[in-house]
């Protein structure tokens, strides 16, 4: 049996079966994601011109030029035609020049840290939408959203309103993750200390998974979190739920709840400490532990003299976007 | 703690009974299993009475040939090891739904995917193209061993300590739970206290000497060595890409080195180079891992493509297509690897300007690349193709790669890689190039170069067997995976909740089957080839009318290769030699000068694998007695100086004759 009919009889369950299938990296439902797709599929065409037809020659030139053929050309000498070379050094290039100006222009608008411009491709981001700011905390292993706007808190589960922009402000408590909800938009890394944005919009309404894609210990595996993307008023109705049920996220509570845990259920608070974020950000939970701002400003500063050579009084704010409240 | 004597804590560092897994049914019977078969092994090879043997022929042998067997052997034992972790992994990941938690708990199966990773890489892939430029290179370069023969014995038995460190971590302790790259947070010790990280840290670092050793050794022996008459666009086409991968090693095995260092540092002296606090930055680590991790995939696939170059050439009966333009894309190749290590991490939030840099070098990559896969396609054309075992693999991978390399580029679109970074398509990616260019480049390469090494060539049936599993298998394992990742599917999870996902991890636990069926079938070609080796004999040399130096030789060669030095006037010297009507000298024979055997590259290496030990159980006595000893045997050995043994022109002179007259007896016929 030759190697392409080979080849046929292995792709035709693929076509049946891939009917069936729910590819959300396919058919995503916030707009960032969905220029991504765009993108994808884009390099995929482009590349196919060159692969597909490779594929097949491979194929033709395997059968055509077999030993047993007998009625083929055997030139065994020849090893070099310029026309030849031209050709296959210049169509590669030219696909990966064409592939390259899309990337570049990609990347710059797909940029996570870039804020959103449009809300989807018939809406663009009018001064009118105030975006929505989530801060989210990556512990160990469970995910914590924090609502400034609204003084409101969750695990493992967020909700957005659909077709205004969400501003992320991400960071970590101890181990490194990657936030990602594939509907939404692509992911981003979470980084204990340091600070990492992304911007996103959803534009359909739906309950969406979401989940790191970073391996971060032994609850890896069950760090999953829900994301649902709500009307105006199903939205406004979640918060009021969450600030109706309750519960404080004070530094104690959330010292307990950044304990290693494993698949933990999904609870709200009605309000949390106003700069826990921050000083989750900076380290600095633990009053007993200098926080990272103050302590990287001490260190651009030359680093922290002996003690009684002038070393106390508050340290003025470094230039590395650690947050405005923190000051121990 | 408190029971145990300071003494005991003094012998013993941190090791203790509870390091041996008893409540792990899994690893008490393949403790057994490994056991009972290697007291089986062990007795077989004392009641043959082959011990001296072993030693004499092949333990202490410093000749390139018996090395380079030595390291493909131990590919394929370790690729056993690596293939029991995959079949166990695509297993839990075909049952671990819902209320079914499958068989390994994460503390088990987070050690199995780093072990599976790390395994595959160091001791599998690496040892196979160290094993094959090992063989073959110094004899198309005319060659009669590497520059450096001992350095070469030292290289293959530290791999191994390395390994054996990774063994030795299944009986005694834990093994990593980081992934095969142990990024920091989850490295460091606030994460992982125990010994598994230690134990990759130690294996990594003695494996690393033995690799970058063989890199100088073979950069100096291209270089150096080459025959009379063989200027670098004259040399085989396989012996540049091993000059390119040896130089990559050498310029990039010293950043995982001190990037290791600098890890363990952190965990044994409170060091904050990768920590989140006090200064670390576990950025760093990440892009230093990838500065090496990235020329190390271009370190596996350079010689690959040699092999395929060489395979493709000579079952074509035709010259190489574009030989030049191979060597230009080759070293292109070889540069642009060094410049692309961020893609790795796009998602870590490096801004556009940087990760489009990254992505524009990753894309050009593809160009050369796709040079050579056009050029191998020329060759292919006006040829008249031999459809013998090695060709059948340089097919597979001409379809396989080529598709794997298409998802690479896809990857390489930082915005796309937004959605697919850690996914299962990246881990279909990573495979499909690794598993259709390197795996299947070390079967060609085996396949090809067996019956030079051992004088009979294997069994081509069951070769095909293993062939037609593998390729056959590999679809069937990682499609489902590219599906998968498409799906949002993200790596590394040992237990899933969506019912929707499992007759895909289904389908790819049955092709893992089918890889296994061809790995057995492997086996069974080896065994099948070397009881009916008479059948399967070659006598002369050259069993497919080979184009380059090594096929000048008998098979197997003499230990020193060429009785006289060959002088080169063309490409492809051993084709321009045929064609030229060249005769065997029948007399004129020197002496010649061997390196000798020796013993140290064990010893050495037994040193290092006790020094490793040590640290990872902070049995500090063991490691620095060890570590003296081995300093001690080093200073004894370069204090050696009767490192020759001296062959005299008689028996060259003997072995040359009765080359000639059995070649002889071969062309008149029986």
């Amino acid at each position: 049996m030759s190697v392409k009919s080979l080849r046929g009889l292995l792709l035709a369950p693929w076509a049946a079966l891939l009917s069936g299938c729910n590819m959300v990296l396919l058919h995503p439902a916030g707009d960032v994601a969905m220029r991504q797709r765009n993108l994808m599929i884009a390099s995929v065409v482009l590349m196919l011109l060159i692969i597909v037809p490779v594929l097949v020659a491979i194929a033709v030139v395997a059968w055509r030029y077999r030993a047993s053929a007998k009625t083929s050309t055997y030139d065994p000498e020849w090893e070099h035609s310029t026309k030849v070379e031209l050709i296959v050094w210049a169509a590669p290039l030219m696909i990966i020049i064409a592939l390259g100006a899309m990337t570049w222009i990609g990347t710059h608008q797909l940029d996570p840290y870039r804020p959103l411009r449009r809300i989807d491709d018939s809406q663009v981001v009018s001064a009118q939408i105030k975006p929505l700011r989530v801060e989210v905390v990556s512990l160990d292993w469970k995910w914590l959203f924090f609502y400034p706007d609204y003084g409101i808190a969750a695990v493992n589960q967020m909700a957005a309103p659909i077709d205004v922009p969400i501003d992320f402000r991400l960071t970590s408590s101890a181990t490194m993750n990657s936030f990602f909800v594939p509907a939404l938009a692509g992911q981003i890394y979470t980084m204990p200390g340091m600070q990492t944005v992304l911007h996103a919009v959803i534009n359909e309404p739906g309950d969406y998974k979401g989940f790191s894609a970073n391996y971060s210990g032994l609850g890896f595996t069950d760090m999953r979190f829900r994301f649902l993307g709500l009307s105006a008023p199903a939205f406004q109705r979640w918060v009021s739920r969450i600030k109706a049920g309750g519960g404080t996220l004070d530094r104690r509570a959330y010292q307990r709840l950044a304990q290693p845990s494993r698949a933990e259920p999904v609870h709200h608070y009605a309000s949390y400490e106003p700069d826990l974020y921050t000083r989750i950000l900076n380290r600095c939970v633990d009053p007993q532990h200098m926080c990272m701002r103050r302590m990287m400003a001490i260190d651009a500063r030359g680093g922290r003299p002996l003690a009684g050579a002038g070393a106390t009084g508050p340290v003025p704010a470094h230039g590395m976007n650690m947050g405005a409240a923190a000051t121990h | 703690m408190h029971d145990r004597s300071a003494l005991l804590h003094f012998i013993l560092g941190r090791l203790s009974w509870s390091a041996i897994p008893y409540d792990n049914p899994i690893l008490v019977w393949t403790f057994v299993a490994v056991s009972a078969s290697g007291i089986a092994l062990l007795g077989a090879v004392t009641y043959a009475g082959k011990w001296g043997y072993l030693w004499r022929e092949w333990f202490t042998s410093i000749d390139h040939k018996k090395i380079g067997i030595m390291y493909v052997a131990f590919a394929i034992v370790m690729l056993l090891r690596g293939i029991a972790d995959a079949v166990m992994m695509r297993m839990q990941q075909a049952i671990a739904f819902g209320a079914n938690m499958g068989f390994l708990p994460p503390h088990h199966y987070d050690q199995i995917f780093t072990a599976h990773g790390a395994i595959m890489i160091f001791f599998v892939a690496m040892p196979f193209i160290v094993g094959l430029m090992n063989f073959a290179m110094p004899m198309q370069i005319g060659a009669r061993d590497v520059a450096f023969p001992f350095l070469n014995n030292f290289s293959f038995w530290m791999t191994v300590a390395g390994a054996m460190l990774f063994m030795v971590s299944l009986f005694l302790g834990d093994f990593a739970r980081t992934g095969w790259l142990g990024y920091p947070p989850v490295s460091e010790l606030a994460q992982s206290p125990g010994v598994g990280v230690d134990y990759y840290i130690w294996g990594l670092q003695i494996a690393g000497v033995g690799t970058l050793l063989s890199g100088i050794n073979m950069v100096v022996t291209i270089l150096k060595m080459r025959a009379p008459g063989m200027t670098l666009m004259k040399m085989p086409i396989f012996t540049w890409t091993a000059l390119c991968t040896n130089a990559l090693i050498v310029a990039a095995f010293p950043v995982l080195t001190a990037s290791l260092a600098l890890l363990s540092l952190d965990r044994y002296v409170g060091t904050h180079f990768f920590t989140s606090d006090l200064g670390g930055n576990i950025m760093m680590y990440i892009n230093l891992i990838w500065i090496w991790g990235h020329p190390e995939v271009y370190i596996l696939i350079l010689p690959m493509f040699g092999v395929y170059s060489e395979v493709i050439a000579t079952f074509s009966g035709k010259r190489l297509f574009g030989y030049s333009s191979m060597v230009y894309a080759t070293v292109a190749i070889m540069i642009l690897s060094y410049l692309v290590w961020l893609h790795h991490f796009f998602t870590m939030g490096s801004g556009a300007d940087v990760n489009s840099f990254f992505a524009l070098t990753t894309m050009m990559i593809s160009i050369p690349t796709g040079v050579k896969i056009f050029n191998w396609l020329f060759t292919m054309y006006r040829g008249r193709i031999r459809f013998d075992v090695p060709m059948l693999w340089a097919l597979g991978f001409l379809f396989t790669f080529t598709i794997g390399g298409m998802t690479g580029v896809m990857l390489s679109v930082a915005p796309a890689d937004f959605l697919l970074h850690n996914s299962l398509f990246l881990v279909a990616h990573f495979h499909n190039v690794i598993i259709g260019g390197v795996v299947f480049g070390a079967f060609a390469g085996v396949n090809y170069w067996f019956p030079k090494a051992f004088g009979f060539r294997l069994d081509p049936f069951w070769g095909k067997v293993c062939f037609w599993f593998w390729l056959v298998g590999f679809w069937i394992a990682f499609a489902p995976l590219y599906v998968l990742g498409l799906m949002g599917v993200t790596r590394r999870l040992s237990h899933f909740t969506d019912p929707s996902l499992q007759i895909w991890f289904q389908i790819a636990a049955f092709g893992a089957l089918l890889i296994f069926l061809g790995i057995v079938a492997l086996l069974i070609q080896i065994v099948v080839s070397i009881r009916n080796r008479d059948s399967l004999r070659d006598p002369t040399g050259d069993i497919w009318d080979g184009r380059t130096l090594e096929w000048a030789t008998s098979s197997p060669p003499p230990a020193y290769n060429f009785a006289f030095t060959p002088i080169v006037y063309e490409r492809d010297a051993w084709t321009d030699m045929k064609q030229r009507g060249h005769e065997r000298p029948t007399e004129g024979f020197k002496p010649i000068d061997m390196p000798r055997n020796t013993g140290a590259g064990v010893i050495l290496a037994g040193f290092a694998f006790a020094c490793g030990f040590g640290l990872v159980w902070h049995i500090w006595w063991l490691a620095a007695g060890a570590f003296a000893s081995l300093v001690g045997v080093v200073i004894g050995h370069s204090c050696n100086y009767q490192r020759e043994y001296h062959i005299p022109a008689a028996e060259v002179s003997r072995t040359e004759l009765a080359y000639g007259r059995q070649l002889a007896q071969q062309a008149s016929g029986p």
